[in-house]
């Protein structure tokens, strides 16, 4: 390690300097290992083009056209040049509906994921660091939160959330502190082999604190993973903030994937076999699910060193 | 039974489960039981504001009477022990109250709804517990093959499509061919003979519950089959001259089989989701649709219970698991 350090000409090397060159290093070896994963590579490319398209939305179609009341289209109508994705009952563009559900099934998901993780690493670096009763605890915490099936857990919880709380934000949290338990498993898992390893003997023998044990050693050590496991929970986060809001339970007042493919069920998608209502926005989810699905896998393979092929 | 537990050597294989072995696992299922309880019990009542109101079909306006009736449900006014107590009392004589909408107790409402759903997930699980395992082993082994290859690919797309997505997906086909009912479990028109019928009201709706659970069985079977590729056993047993399709089924499966029994039970939960929205789709009158309809009040009774019935199976499942595991696994035994 010490011989690919580069040599900060002029300054003393610090530790602090020598670990950020090391990192800085590390991230250059993984892009290069990212950039030569092909199936990585596609999922960031689409994961780009929905990002830019949730900018770009005021640019890209004209907030008007989410109103029922100001939508000048026909009803129900297949779709044609000038609605390619059709429009819906109350005669909105889907295309319209679409663009503008990318933000905020985005925004949901990132948010809830945020959430997720923060969760998810701090109670599996705590549970994975302290012996005794408190990391026991952690432990069978994230065991409870395992079995406990997802989706009434979070059922449950968006019935009973606080009213004057906007539903959006409602939605969020309820999805972060529901899947959380996944990312702090692995987490524990890593931590416990990592506490194994000589340097943290060391920190320990040197007196550093439970503190700076976790967020020196511990924390920088699982961040790779962390990362990974992060979009991997956003897949589920967005497919989450779909299933809330198919039941009923997402914000009414906002345009998400969700919400567009909720009108049309409960709209009689069915009866008058207006497939283009549903097809286009679940399209658009199983294409960012699936993409970041891609990125996580790829972010996987190159961590794993299990999976790094020997072939 | 004691002597078992300190007794049997290496290679004894058991034959009977270690009581403590028993008794361990069964505490553990017993906690994370009353885990839910306990969260069952609190969200509905300790969150801030008048929970009465909030729960109330016309929320802050409400009629009096409506909102007593509320109160007296949920045995709100006596201090939060006693009515925790009240609670437990009456989940231990399987009371769970009686339902808002439906104006019935709730128990015997989720007994009515138990079986159409462990018909439906059910068959869909062993269905796709089988081919996903048979498809997960075959790709794992060849990895990087043809096969592999499209099944992994058609596998993540799958795992990225929210079951009812797809299911509304097929309703609108099949709608638009006449060759399928568009829902329920029985017509009560139909001339077929009942078991008949409701196999081919259940076909649609199995197959898209079975497509996703295949996607999920594959891809862990896959994992699980790509870890074990390169064991030293292998090795061993292909230096002995075993065909290549001896090697797979009869040293790597085995093992590999054994992580993925563990996340095959973890995974029920997953089971429970597609159950709620598949069947909300396809109007099939199990517990899933029953939750969605229970939302709409909401009624609070009727949601508890089904939570609780939600996570008491899938506990018991993995209750199940535990205790098989050391008769699969017998390296998994005392500890």
């Amino acid at each position: 390690m010490t011989a690919t350090t580069p040599v900060v000409r002029g300054r003393p090397q610090t530790a602090r300097s020598i670990a950020r060159a090391r990192r800085r290093a590390a991230l250059a070896a993984f892009w290069r290992g990212y950039r030569a994963d092909r199936e990585g590579m596609i999922g960031l490319i689409v994961l780009v083009l929905f990002a830019v398209v949730a900018l770009a939305a005021p640019v890209l179609a004209d907030a008007d056209g989410l109103s029922v009341t100001k939508a000048t289209g026909p009803v129900l109508a297949s779709p044609s040049l000038s609605y390619p994705f059709g429009t819906d009952d109350a005669g909105r563009s889907v295309l319209t509906l679409v663009i503008w559900g990318s933000q905020i099934s985005l925004l949901v998901g990132l948010a809830a994921t945020f959430i997720s993780m923060v969760i998810g690493t701090l109670v599996g670096i705590a549970s994975g660091h302290f012996r005794g009763l408190g990391g026991g605890l952690l432990g069978r915490l994230t065991e409870w939160f395992l079995v406990i099936p997802f989706l009434p857990l979070a059922i449950v919880l968006a019935t009973v959330f606080p009213p004057d709380v906007p539903k959006i934000i409602a939605v969020i949290i309820v999805i972060g502190v529901t899947s959380w338990s996944g990312t702090a498993r692995l987490i524990r898992a890593q931590t416990m082999s990592i506490e194994e390893r000589p340097y943290l003997e060391r920190a320990r023998a040197l007196g550093g604190g439970h503190w700076h044990q976790m967020s020196r050693h511990v924390l920088p050590n699982v961040m790779p993973l962390v990362l990974a496991n992060t979009t991997l929970t956003v897949s589920i986060a967005i497919l989450a903030e779909t299933t809330l809001s198919f039941l009923g339970l997402g914000d009414p007042l906002r345009i998400s994937w969700g919400k567009i493919l909720d009108d049309a069920y409960s709209g009689a998608v069915i009866s008058t076999r207006s497939w283009w209502w549903v097809l286009f926005p679940g399209l658009a989810v199983v294409l960012v699910v699936r993409a970041f699905n891609m990125c996580g896998r790829a972010m996987e393979r190159i961590l794993d060193p299990r999976l790094r092929e020997r072939a | 039974m004691t002597s078992v537990a300190t007794g049997g050597g290496p290679r004894v294989r058991p034959r009977k489960l270690p009581l403590f072995y028993v008794l361990r696992k069964t505490l553990a299922a017993f906690l994370t039981l009353l885990f839910v309880v306990v969260i069952n019990f609190f969200l509905f009542r300790v969150l801030p504001g008048d929970p009465a109101k909030a729960f109330s079909p016309r929320g802050r306006n409400a009629d009096p009477t409506r909102l007593a009736e509320i109160r007296r449900d949920l045995g709100l006014g006596l201090p939060w022990h006693e009515q925790f107590w009240a609670y437990l009392k009456n989940l231990a004589t399987f009371d769970l109250g009686e339902s808002w909408g439906q104006h019935a107790p709730v128990t015997r409402i989720i007994g009515e709804r138990f079986w159409p759903t462990v018909l439906l997930s059910g068959t869909a699980l062993l269905l796709a517990a089988g081919i996903g395992m048979w498809l997960g082993v075959r790709a794992g082994w060849r990895h990087g093959s043809r096969l592999d290859r499209m099944s992994s690919s058609a596998a993540v797309t799958l795992y990225s499509t929210p079951e009812w997505l797809l299911g509304l997906v097929l309703l609108i086909v099949f709608s638009d061919l006449g060759l399928f009912p568009s829902g329920g479990m029985r017509d009560p028109r139909s001339t077929l003979p009942a078991v008949l019928d409701i196999a081919w009201h259940m076909t649609v709706p199995v197959i898209v519950l079975g497509l996703v659970y295949i996607a999920e069985y594959s891809l862990i079977m896959r994992s699980s089959m790509l870890d074990e590729r390169y064991a030293d056993y292998l090795t061993t047993a292909r230096a002995k001259g075993l065909r290549d399709d001896q090697v797979r089924r009869r040293h790597a499966l085995p093992n590999a089989l054994l992580p993925s029994t563990t996340l095959f039970f973890l995974s029920l939960g997953f089971v429970v989701s597609g159950a709620i929205t598949v069947e909300t789709v396809f109007s099939w009158p199990g517990l899933g649709l029953l939750t969605y309809d229970a939302l709409r009040g909401p009624d609070v009774p009727l949601l508890q219970g089904l939570f609780l019935t939600f996570s008491a199976g899938v506990i018991l499942m993995n209750l199940i698991a535990d205790l098989l595991y050391p008769f699969i696994d017998p390296r998994v035994r005392l500890s």
